[in-house]
């Protein structure tokens, strides 16, 4: 609204339309192009070099030393287990932390100051240091095969837990103190309060929140790598305690192997992957942008 | 109803809940735990991170690893001298920044000044999907892309397979939203106010954009910059594919170089056995990497807190 003030013209001339003014747009606009231009290319390029691989050898079929007969089948079902159970994981467990800090930390406590922190700086740790951690909890357990779904389901949901936390926490704080005061004052608790006013109030806003989180979850291989997740398996996964490979760690060992015909399944297996994450970042934007109430 | 006995109802009312509601309390003690778990979080990284890398100082000193400058952990003899991977680091970050932050910031003052609301609320969401792309699938084009057609083909330079320019310009497009989404952020928290002045006194859009939105915005920004270092510093699977795993002071950026993120994935792909020295490595080195992206990032908290005090 105030952005028309700049239009106005007290001497009749427009200040706008000097030529270093107009280059300057200019060059905010190719920024801006410049990004999407990346995206389409990479999306362009990636459909290319997998081209004739768009079949379903790519699902039904387990992986092989022969490119032809490769397939994603392991990879694809251990993305699902994996995946899964971490959001069985994070979700609960960020969704309560952040409740806490929004709704009930005082925050003049020094250890809730300190919890705010410590989580503002986990949410920027780099993700293969999760991993690490978890080869250091596993070993400790004293599992021999680091390369089981509960530890890849523990890396990634300790690296996801924060930006639950974050996200969850911004969609709390979005919600008006007087949803809260009108609850108390007719009579409810601050239990009572928080399920089912302030909660129900945040749900779309949290719902972006976890869909972004998994959805990083689905694409990291980092912290993975690290539990020796890069092994040949030809079977699907099928308990907590089973070996397992992702579709990250599968396009990784397929990108790096020797074999040119190798590149051409990595890239069938990366579209795969994208237009999984894409869709689910589409929804998640969709939810944020049609059921987010601005109050 | 006298006036006395309604005084006296007053007085017994108290905000306090009457009972002393023992499953609420129980509620917030489950809440409070989650949000401590976080702490023990960050401690068990430490621990995960220390108790093998104090193993592999015992045995390697610790100014031999800080200043050495050979990196051949499985060699013999082998040399831990760890400058070669943070040169590495450097040269992708540098990149990096090179691209992220010019086109970060371009798209940040676009969307935030120029943009109206309903175009802001379109684009945003396209510069943000460069954040979902997984980082192998970035790794990928960035071998079969930018090094084998950009580089090679369109701009004939001599360059082998693996390069940190090729892995620090993918990285740069990896980091932008991150750049453009806190600077954005920073920007739109200028008041309205110190536009209008500025308007006022008859500077146009973009000279109030660069003098008064941008200088005004600056911490926070550069809390945006801060903040996409440390994620290039901890990127792991583009400098594993694109970057390659030779450990090199490099003075070309066409060369092929290691980062400490890439040392690490390597090793872990190789057959090490828990206490043995080459295992302890990757912790020395992880110790070294989680050091040096804390600071960074509470760089990056202290600004943002500074930007947010201001207004």
């Amino acid at each position: 609204m105030t952005v028309q003030v700049s239009n106005w013209n007290i001497d009749g001339k427009s200040h706008e339309k000097n030529f270093k003014s107009i280059v300057f747009l200019g060059v905010l606009w190719l920024s801006l192009f410049i990004a999407f231009l990346f995206l389409i290319i990479l999306l362009v390029t990636t459909a290319m070099n997998g081209w004739g691989r768009y079949d379903l050898r790519l699902f039904t079929t387990y992986n092989n030393t022969t490119p032809a007969d490769a397939g994603a089948r392991a990879a694809i079902l251990g993305s699902l287990f994996v995946v899964s159970v971490t959001a069985l994981m994070a979700i609960p467990i960020g969704i309560a932390a952040a409740v806490y800090l929004e709704e009930f930390a005082d925050r003049s406590k020094w250890f809730n100051k300190v919890i705010e922190l410590n989580i503002q700086n986990l949410a920027a740790v780099p993700a293969i240091l999760y991993g690490m951690l978890t080869l250091g909890v596993l070993t400790l357990l004293g599992l021999k095969n680091k390369n089981v779904v509960i530890g890849g389901s523990l890396a990634l949901a300790l690296l996801i837990l924060p930006v639950v936390i974050l996200t969850t926490r911004e969609a709390l704080r979005a919600v008006p103190q007087e949803i809260r005061d009108g609850s108390l004052a007719l009579g409810a608790t601050e239990v009572q309060t928080v399920t089912k006013q302030t909660l129900p109030a945040a749900v779309p806003g949290i719902a972006t929140g976890t869909i972004l989180a998994v959805s990083r979850a689905i694409g990291e291989a980092a912290p993975l790598l690290l539990l020796g997740a890069l092994v040949f398996i030809t079977y699907d996964p099928n308990g907590l305690l089973a070996g397992f490979t992702t579709m990250p760690i599968q396009i990784f060992s397929w990108t790096s192997a020797a074999q040119e015909e190798f590149k051409q399944v990595a890239a069938a297996a990366s579209m795969l992957l994208l237009v999984i994450l894409l869709s689910m970042n589409g929804i998640a934007i969709f939810i944020r942008n049609k059921f987010a109430k601005r109050w | 109803m006298s006036e006395t006995s309604n005084m006296t109802k007053v007085e017994d009312f108290s905000l306090r809940s009457s009972s002393p509601r023992i499953g609420e309390r129980i509620i917030r003690g489950t809440l409070f735990s989650a949000s401590a778990f976080s702490v023990l979080i960050t401690i068990g990284i430490v621990w995960s991170l220390l108790v093998p890398a104090i193993e592999f100082f015992r045995q390697v000193p610790i100014m031999d690893f800080l200043t050495g400058t050979r990196w051949a952990p499985r060699f013999v003899p082998a040399s831990f001298g760890v400058v070669p991977l943070l040169v590495g680091t450097l040269w992708t970050t540098g990149i990096a920044l090179l691209v992220a932050v010019p086109f970060g910031l371009g798209s940040a003052m676009y969307l935030s000044e120029y943009a109206s609301d309903k175009t802001r609320r379109r684009l945003k969401p396209v510069v943000e999907l460069l954040a979902g792309i997984p980082t192998v699938v970035y790794g990928f084009f960035a071998i079969e892309f930018v090094t084998r057609v950009v580089l090679k083909d369109w701009m004939g330079l001599t360059v082998g397979t693996f390069s940190v320019l090729s892995a620090g310009l993918v990285m740069g497009v990896m980091i932008i939203p991150t750049v453009a989404s806190l600077s954005e952020d920073a920007l739109s928290a200028v008041p309205l106010a110190m536009r209008q002045g500025s308007f006022a006194l008859g500077a146009n859009k973009m000279q109030t954009t660069l003098r008064v939105v941008f200088p005004a915005a600056f911490s926070g920004i550069a809390a945006a910059v801060v903040l996409g270092i440390s994620r290039a510093v901890g990127e792991t699977m583009i400098v594993a594919l694109a970057a390659g795993n030779k450990p090199n002071i490099s003075t070309n950026p066409l060369e092929g170089a290691q980062t400490m993120t890439g040392f690490i994935a390597n090793a872990a792909l190789g057959d090490s056995r828990v206490g043995s020295l080459q295992y302890d490595t990757l912790f020395a080195v992880g110790l070294l990497l989680f050091t040096i992206t804390l600071i960074i990032n509470f760089i990056s908290i202290r600004l943002v807190r500074r930007y947010r005090e201001a207004y």
